[in-house]
């Protein structure tokens, strides 16, 4: 369990990490809370003859308001978030949702930049930001630009990322007060990535859901949003039968891999069940 | 491919003494604290990031030191099990509360839960049972089923809480 040898730069500024994740090219890898990467080294799945630590580079710390949204830093950890009255009071799916990733030692760790961009679809942040319409701020060689979360995703660890580039932040619109949200998770196991979630973030008005998004971890190559789903309930007081609607409308687009979770025919009916009880529970917290 | 790759030297501190050491960058930090400085009381379990066996305390986090490179420790300060004993040598509050209500059996998990357990409590005082389970959910334990583990950081909850409050009315 040793991995492969690499060098290690620590650099202290953005343009630095930059320029030398340019430079260094396909052998260098960003490396945040390394608790997906390390693991990989380990294994040998992964040997980068170069790793890029981000962890001395301020700029990428913090969260803080802009207008209307909330700007979380890419090295935010797991735990900071959990600690953040801010994100409590303001976004408090993503408190919700950072308590069933790994196990505290992985939350002291981990970081919510290295969650989304690793574009593992067992990740968990990434339906979350889909479902907030989230954007990802990017600063690569060619400068900065801004790619919403819902278009990130590509594939199994591909995303929109470019050579060079780094994930810095997260831009998350925060959602109207009272609305109501919830992120179910079922997992094997504490530490477990989920054997099928669903985020949903709505809002009510008298008695009927008027806005709605639904977002799907682990039940395809990607991160899924639902929005054949999410379109099924609203307007509706999520009766039975428009639960099911939702439900069905969303394990049509779910393509689970069968692995040690289960056969796809099971992921993906657990998929609907996740979809049902999100919604349910949104809908008791909603104003 | 391969890279040829000089050591780095990197410095830290552990159990308040200043240690330096010369590393590949690939070494891992639970290999540097347990073969490089000898404090073998982290253990290596898995090797996989799941068991907690190897959980150390680092700046003020509880850290599974078999997913971090030495040379991302440099700087950093750090506690093992070693250190966790009070000044004049006799058990911890945790350490005894581990004696007393049979928080192990084979020992082999004890290190990381009581370094987990340290970080726990200084963050949270006062826990509830299902706080406490919460807390150490990421340390395994194969031999106790929990039950006495749980206990045994009641125990240590209730002896430092005590004294505090003793020391407050004096």
């Amino acid at each position: 369990m040793i991995p492969g040898p690499f060098k290690y730069h620590r650099p202290g500024s953005l343009a630095d990490a930059v320029k030398l994740l340019t430079e260094l090219g396909d052998e260098a890898r960003p490396l945040a809370g390394g608790h997906s990467l390390i693991p990989m080294m380990k294994l040998r799945f992964a040997t980068p003859d170069h790793l890029v630590d981000l962890s001395g580079i301020g700029a990428l710390k913090g969260i803080h308001s802009e207008g209307d949204r909330l700007v979380i830093g890419a090295m935010v950890t797991q735990h900071e978030l959990l600690a953040s009255s801010v994100i409590a009071s303001s976004l408090p799916i993503l408190h919700e949702t950072a308590l069933l990733i790994g196990d505290p030692q992985v939350r002291y760790r981990g970081t919510i930049g290295g969650n989304v961009a690793n574009g593992d679809p067992g990740n968990d942040m990434p339906a979350l930001m889909m479902t907030l319409g989230a954007d990802y701020l990017l600063e690569g060689p060619d400068g900065k630009r801004s790619v919403a979360a819902r278009d990130f995703y590509k594939g199994v660890y591909f995303t929109a990322l470019g050579p060079g580039e780094i994930l810095t932040a997260i831009s998350v619109p925060v959602p109207p007060d009272g609305h109501g949200y919830a992120y179910d998770k079922l997992k094997r196991k504490v530490g477990d990535y989920a054997t099928a979630a669903a985020s949903v973030v709505l809002t009510m008005k008298d008695g009927q859901v008027a806005t709605c998004a639904i977002g799907l971890t682990n039940l395809s190559e990607t991160p899924l949003l639902a929005e054949d789903a999410a379109q099924a309930v609203i307007g509706t007081s999520l009766d039975e039968a428009s639960l099911k609607k939702a439900a069905d409308a969303a394990k049509a687009i779910m393509a689970p891999a069968a692995d040690g979770r289960g056969p796809v025919e099971y992921r993906t009916h657990v998929g609907g069940i996740m979809v049902q009880r999100a919604l349910r529970r949104a809908a008791a917290k909603a104003a | 491919m391969a890279t040829q790759v000089k050591k780095t030297q990197v410095s830290m501190k552990v159990n308040g003494q200043p240690v330096e050491g010369l590393v590949e960058p690939r070494t891992l930090l639970i290999h540097f604290i347990r073969e490089d400085l000898g404090f073998t009381g982290p253990h290596i379990g898995c090797e996989t990031t799941h068991c907690g066996a190897c959980t150390i305390d680092m700046d003020g986090m509880s850290v599974k030191s078999c997913n971090v490179f030495a040379v991302q420790a440099d700087g950093a300060e750090i506690t093992t099990i070693e250190g966790l004993a009070n000044a004049d040598g006799t058990l911890s509050a945790l350490q005894e509360g581990f004696r007393e209500m049979h928080g192990l059996q084979c020992g082999f998990c004890t290190p990381g839960m009581i370094t987990r357990a340290h970080r726990l409590l200084k963050e949270n005082p006062n826990p509830t049972e299902d706080e406490i389970r919460f807390g150490i959910a990421g340390n395994l334990c194969r031999c106790t089923g929990y039950q006495n583990i749980v206990r045994a950081i009641q125990y240590a909850a209730a002896k430092i809480n005590g004294t505090e409050s003793k020391e407050a009315a004096e």
